[in-house]
């Protein structure tokens, strides 16, 4: 194999130490891979990165690639400097959506990664930060082909571009002693509504869903997406008593009252004289911390349910956003009620989608409206959990007072007799 | 090729993953009980009805090669039960029921040249975004970036020796795909960007580009009896959210575009609410292929928190427990205007209280 290779001074460096290496990779596809193609491919590749790497900038511009029948799901890349690195000129990712959790047999990984092989560069990653498998590098031409071949054994395309993007779970009910909520339910009832709207962009901008199976929120759902979805619990915590002594008897007192008792955001915790643990359940407000260090002894309660959180998304345009509590506590047990959480997420794209500037994410759109005219527009009334605390500012008109007073009483009372 | 010989898609969208779990995780599907840790690496989950599952996490280079991930895979059916998963910092777990295939499994990892770590209180695996490699817009590569520091920061890895869990994330730009981390390392831009006015008028949605700038810097212009656009550069705040659109409005630049660390990203609610970063240190150079300057900054950091932080602190607890002012006398990090908010909600973060530690 006497190819001719582009020297790569600067990635060699990147070969040494004890973390693997993704150059030596790249390289072993360029020196030791069958197909030619590949070969080529990854020689070239492997040029253009030591060119960004010399020069300090990226060479990669976008463009418009899709596939037959779909506007987005893939990421277009032509190279700037393809006339020194021609044999990848053109080199974009396909975005493919995984399972909730991210599960996979061996059988089904090979079986993509010799697809993969077959029609792109052989370099894959799972996952980018959307949560998509990135399947990185091919032609326009391929990405056409390698679709229609991994679409026929159940895969399809994520979302690119304004559009709702790939939906992301953590581990969740299958592996995790903290998950209150199905996370593979919630996650493919949502995102599998809108298939239309993740393959065909025509929304104001990107729209996330994540699910996190409890408070802890290992998928930075809070941070992280639009519609953040959260297993919590609203009857009382389960205490195992004598796990608790346990805990006690190994770590010793003054480690559970360091590290369990004082460190409870509410104080609702104490460590009785006889080392059983004191709950005080109606302040607990499921922070995740005492479950966390004592995972034998404490569990969630068994009337679970979720919490959704509205808005979160990174820096562009107006700043760091966090979602914000809109539905408090959402039982889903029922059809019914998977029913209403999807008909919920209707509601709120639809209402982003019609009001959205362009370029403008759901929660830039709340914060430029406010809460309470995004509450009305999708139809849901406020609750003081959505606050952290009420109006500090007296500059506002409150002439509906009364009514909404009223409202407010009505809603207690529909509460109470239900 | 005709359109009428186009393939329909199938709009499957999400796939179920039941059918990829391992069997014991579909039977006690929400029915755990516990889990603990034996070693660095390795989770032990038990189900309410006995049943138990091994999980042993490893890093990789996230850019898998086909070689590379037939190795994983091979290393999967030899050693493991053939399932596996990624977790959102693209580790790689592999779930077995047997106790006896853990150490087998380690050794083969091992073996192969992954690092078997990452649970608990460590530094797990850096997120990061794609960078020089594929994105179009980065200011810096994401790959190399990550390798260097975690050849550094390996022993954390590997180890329980971290008051809580660190996360740590890249951004190639300023959008920071990367997200909030406990420790964020991203491209901070220094100028405006650079424009090459004769394409803009060809490449360019020129109100589009106008609408995208945060600090309404950019107006349309003749510039060389053509349409353009132009940057009030006193207002400009050198984010590159006008690069995407615009590729001819050039930001990165081999010298002005630097790096800056933020702290204190953090997810959970467990203790306190969700946190984002902040900001500490900045002027750091882009220096591939190895980024020392910046991995030193990160290690500094890494060493207050571990030797000052209680168990369970998150670095922003830690921070918020001892103080602003201490965090930069112990790591020694300049604290300049530029760590003064002056964004939307900026007084909040201003202190309107006599609470100084002396």
């Amino acid at each position: 194999m006497a190819d001719k290779h582009h020297p790569t001074p600067m990635l060699d460096e990147l070969e040494n130490g004890p973390w693997p290496s993704f150059i030596s990779g790249i390289k072993r596809l360029r020196d030791d891979h069958p197909d030619e193609r590949i070969r080529k491919v990854t020689n070239s590749l492997l040029g253009q990165l030591e060119h960004s790497y010399e020069t300090r900038k990226g060479y990669w511009k976008g463009g418009t690639v899709s596939v037959f029948g779909y506007g987005g799901g893939i990421i277009p890349r032509f190279s700037e400097v393809g006339d020194a690195f021609p044999e990848s000129r053109e080199f974009h990712t396909l975005r493919v959506q995984p399972t909730p959790g991210n599960y996979y047999t061996t059988d089904m990984l090979r079986k993509l990664g010799d697809s993969w092989e077959k029609w792109g560069s052989g370099l894959q990653t799972f996952h980018g930060q959307t949560g998509n498998i990135m399947f990185i590098g091919t032609t326009t031409e391929n990405t056409q082909h390698f679709f229609d071949e991994i679409n026929e054994y159940g895969w399809d395309l994520g979302g690119a571009g304004p559009c709702v993007r790939t939906a992301m779970s953590c581990v969740g009910a299958a592996r995790c002693e903290m998950s209150c909520a199905n996370e593979h339910g919630i996650h493919r009832h949502l995102v599998n509504n809108f298939t239309d709207d993740v393959h065909r962009p025509a929304l104001p901008y990107k729209f996330k869903f994540k699910v996190s199976g409890c408070p802890n929120d290992c998928q930075n759902s809070i941070e992280r997406s639009d519609f953040a979805v959260i297993g919590t619990w609203r009857d009382d915590m389960k205490v195992d008593q004598e796990e608790v002594k346990g805990y006690v008897a190994k770590k010793g007192r003054q480690y559970i009252i360091d590290n369990v008792i004082t460190r409870c955001p509410t104080q609702a915790l104490s460590l009785n004289d006889d080392d059983t643990l004191a709950v005080d359940n109606r302040n607990c407000v499921r922070c995740m911390h005492c479950l966390n260090v004592m995972p034998k002894a404490l569990h969630p309660g068994d009337d679970r349910g979720v919490t959704i959180l509205i808005g979160g998304k990174r820096t562009l345009k107006i700043g760091d956003l966090m979602g914000t509590v809109v539905v408090p506590f959402k039982k889903l047990e029922t059809e019914e009620d998977y029913e209403s959480l999807v008909e919920m997420a209707e509601e709120i794209i639809d209402f982003w989608a019609e009001n959205g500037l362009e370029h403008e994410r759901c929660g830039e759109m709340i914060e430029r409206i406010g809460l309470v005219n995004f509450l009305e527009g999708i139809g849901v009334e406020v609750d003081p959990n959505m606050v952290n605390n009420p109006r500090q500012s007296s500059y506002v008109r409150m002439d509906g007072w009364d009514e909404e007073a009223e409202k407010w009483f009505q809603r207690q009372a529909e509460k109470a007799s239900a | 090729m005709a359109m009428a010989d186009m393939r329909e898609p199938i709009e499957s969208g999400c796939p179920d993953g039941f059918q990829y779990m391992h069997p014991v995780m579909r039977k006690n599907f929400g029915q755990w009980k516990y889990h603990d840790d034996p070693q660095p690496g390795v989770l032990r989950h038990v189900a309410f009805s006995g049943d138990q599952v091994f999980t042993i996490k490893a890093g990789t280079q996230r850019i898998l090669d086909i070689f590379t991930l037939r190795t994983l895979c091979d290393i999967g059916d030899k050693y493991a039960d053939g399932y596996i998963r990624f977790t959102i910092r693209s580790n790689i777990e592999f779930i077995v029921t047997d106790e006896a295939k853990v150490q087998p499994l380690i050794e083969a990892l091992t073996n192969a040249g992954f690092v078997v770590g990452g649970t608990k209180n460590s530094v797990t695996s850096l997120s990061h975004t794609q960078g020089w490699l594929h994105c179009d817009i980065p200011g810096t590569d994401a790959s190399g970036v990550v390798k260097s520091m975690m050849d550094e920061l390996i022993g954390e890895f590997t180890a329980w020796n971290m008051p809580n869990r660190v996360h740590i994330t890249t951004s190639c730009c300023q959008i920071n795909c990367g997200g909030q981390g406990d420790i964020a390392i991203n491209v901070q831009h220094t100028k405006p960007p650079k424009i090459n006015h004769d394409l803009v008028s060809n490449v360019c949605e020129r109100p589009s580009v106008v609408a995208r700038c945060p600090v309404a810097a950019i107006r349309p212009a003749m510039v060389n009896g053509k349409p353009s656009l132009e940057v009030d550069e006193k207002k400009c705040i050198c984010c590159g959210a006008c690069f995407p659109p615009c590729p001819p409005m050039q930001i990165n630049d081999a010298e002005h575009t630097k790096l800056a660390v933020w702290i204190g990203g953090n997810h959970s609610n467990a203790r306190g609410k969700p946190t984002f970063q902040k900001l500490v240190a900045s002027g750091i150079p882009n220096n591939p292929p190895r980024w020392p300057e910046a991995t030193a900054i990160v290690k500094r950091i890494l060493k207050e928190y571990k030797a000052g932080a209680k168990d369970w602190e998150r670095i922003n607890e830690w921070v918020e427990r001892i103080g602003w002012p201490r965090f930069f006398e112990v790591t020694g990090l300049p604290f300049t205007k530029y760590h003064v908010d002056n964004w939307r909600g900026a007084r909040a973060s201003l202190n309107a209280s006599t609470h100084i530690r002396f």
